[in-house]
């Protein structure tokens, strides 16, 4: 049986979980048995069957209404051991990556992150996950009998596979010990599509000269339904905050699209971005390294280039709505 | 406070990242190896709790002799004394098998490590590190204040930030934040000198069996030429039909 952790966000499932469940049922088809999800106060479980959980497990309790790693941890943990999982079905969010180690100790699981398809094998199971920075994959083969998988960040895509979810009311044991790290106040804009979630993200760089000059790359994105993002010595220079740094040592991206406006592309920054499926560069250094690492530019003056082809996608997006 | 920092010794960042044996082994000819840019970031945390708060400052690392030059290089950032776990970094439950061990017997009250290394990205160090020690754990750890045993933290969530409090004994997965690039220290000569006479203990391993293994690698297929286009009208023509992406 595989067991996917699906993750919700103010009782509503996250894309991310319905990629999970998608992945999930991916390799209950290859090993030839079913998927059964876990639902800690999440949405409408049927959605998860159209994407092939034949099992929901509803957890419902005030006590998890915030993210606890180590309940949450335990809660998956649970359910696994409950429903006989041999693999268990993490994500690559903030999230996962945090309760995923737990999980993968209290089952005396093998854990492998940043799995990048299905299993090139089940038995023995192999695993392709990406290894520095992108640069390289591995196959690596878990040799224990539970297996955890933390599936990349947009690795697999939504696949629908109609199937009818039962669901289960499970009302897992909390121990004390599962609330020793507790959350004390969230900092989050809800207005903003977030880095982590966006299909296209609109990035800029020193190129962009001064922080007065980022209204057009945030008109850009609004346009697109992107997520700002900046370089990191822009970052560092304090024009742009430091949850919008992309990079080796900020945030992954592995959007659909990624626009780099201004950005000339150093290796550490290239390795942060690298999984992202289609790059566009707008630099006005035909030199810049970031045109090697592209799949479409234009050499050109981003004060010119940014705002007409943000008028010309409005054009667009009016057009093909 | 007792507190011990995980050293990961990876491949710089510029680095040309090539294997070996049949794709079987990491290539190390030619590769300069460094601190792991995220435990950097978590050991200068350490050395403010040590100036400001006389904690103590032990490094450790999981792997050869080979590895430390980068655990001389974290003395002399001022760390007091290192640890070398001499067994080759297999698979990240064994590494934090050998830590769990350590950290039992020296009674440490705070373990940093970075979220991730950047050569294998697993992520997993820390938190079984904090499970097999039943110590608390914060990951992607962004900002780092303990008074007694108390601790407040503030950590990266997708989209934002969020504060929690918890207790020592504690284990963070810590990255920049923790302090910022330009806080960074680069050893001094004095600093190097000192280096030389600070204790570096080689400790045997522990008997762990992997839980994973890695068979082999591969570089991903080599990236066709960029299309340069002329103007906007070309671009979103291509970024829809060709790529459809939007």
């Amino acid at each position: 049986m595989v067991l996917v952790y699906t993750e919700s966000e103010e009782g509503t499932f996250k894309k991310i979980a319905h990629e999970a469940v998608s992945y999930a049922k991916g390799i209950a088809d290859m090993m030839g048995t079913s998927v059964t999800a876990v639902s800690v106060n999440g949405g409408n479980s049927e959605e998860l069957g159209k994407f092939g959980a034949s099992k929901v497990l509803e957890i419902s309790n005030d006590k998890l209404s915030k993210f606890n790693a180590d309940a949450y941890a335990d809660v998956v943990a649970q359910a696994a051991k409950k429903e006989g999982a041999s693999v268990i079905v993490l994500t690559s969010s903030a999230n996962s990556k945090f309760m995923a180690p737990l999980v993968a100790v209290n089952l005396e699981a093998g854990y492998v992150a940043n799995v990048t398809e299905l299993p090139t094998n089940t038995s023995p199971f192999q695993v392709k996950h990406s290894v520095f920075t992108n640069k390289a994959f591995a196959i690596t083969e878990i040799t224990t009998d539970t297996k955890v998988i933390g599936l990349g960040k947009n690795a697999y895509g939504l696949k629908e596979n109609e199937t009818t979810a039962t669901t289960e009311a499970f009302s897992p044991e909390l121990a004390s010990e599962d609330f020793s790290v507790n959350v004390v106040s969230v900092d989050k804009a809800t207005d903003k599509v977030t880095i982590a979630d966006a299909e296209v993200v609109v990035s800029g760089g020193r190129g962009l000269k001064g922080p007065e000059n980022w209204g057009m790359i945030e008109e850009l994105a609004e346009t697109l339904g992107a997520a700002t993002a900046c370089s990191k010595p822009v970052s560092d220079m304090g024009w742009r905050p430091h949850s919008e740094h992309v990079g080796q040592t900020g945030k992954p991206v592995a959007s659909n699209l990624y626009i780099a406006i201004g950005i000339s592309g150093a290796i550490q920054h290239l390795a942060g971005i690298n999984s992202s499926k289609v790059k566009v560069v707008i630099n006005n250094d035909p030199e810049a390294p970031f045109f090697k690492a592209a799949d479409y530019g234009i050499v050109g003056d981003a004060f010119e280039v940014v705002p007409q082809l943000n008028e010309k996608l409005k054009a667009f997006k009016a057009q093909n709505a | 406070m007792k507190i011990l920092v995980c050293i990961s010794h990876v491949p710089d960042t510029t680095s040309k990242i090539n294997f070996t044996e049949g794709d079987t082994k990491f290539d190390t000819n030619g590769v300069q190896f460094v601190i792991n840019p995220n435990d950097e970031f978590g050991l200068t945390r350490a050395m403010w709790f040590k100036e400001k708060q006389g904690a103590s400052v032990d490094v450790i690392n999981v792997g050869g002799p080979e590895t430390e030059p980068t655990l001389r290089k974290a003395l002399a950032i001022g760390a007091d004394a290192a640890i070398r776990v001499n067994t080759p970094a297999t698979d990240g439950y064994s590494v934090a098998k050998q830590l769990a061990s350590v950290v039992k017997d020296g009674a440490y009250d705070l373990v940093i490590a970075g979220r991730e290394s950047i050569d294998y990205n697993g992520g997993m160090v820390p938190g079984m590190l904090a499970k097999l020690t039943d110590a608390n754990f914060v990951n992607t750890c962004i900002n780092l204040e303990i008074e007694g045993d108390n601790v407040t933290a503030i950590r990266e969530i997708d989209g934002g930030k969020e504060t929690v409090s918890t207790k020592l004994p504690l284990v963070v997965g810590g990255q920049k934040g923790l302090v910022e690039e330009s806080d960074l220290r680069i050893p001094n000569m004095r600093g190097i000198m000192q280096a030389r006479s600070k204790p570096l203990t080689v400790k045997e391993p522990v008997a762990v069996s992997p839980e994973t293994t890695t068979a082999s690698f591969e570089k991903p297929a080599p990236k066709g030429a960029v299309k340069l286009v002329d103007n906007v009208d070309e671009l979103i023509d291509l970024l829809h039909n060709e790529a459809k992406v939007i």
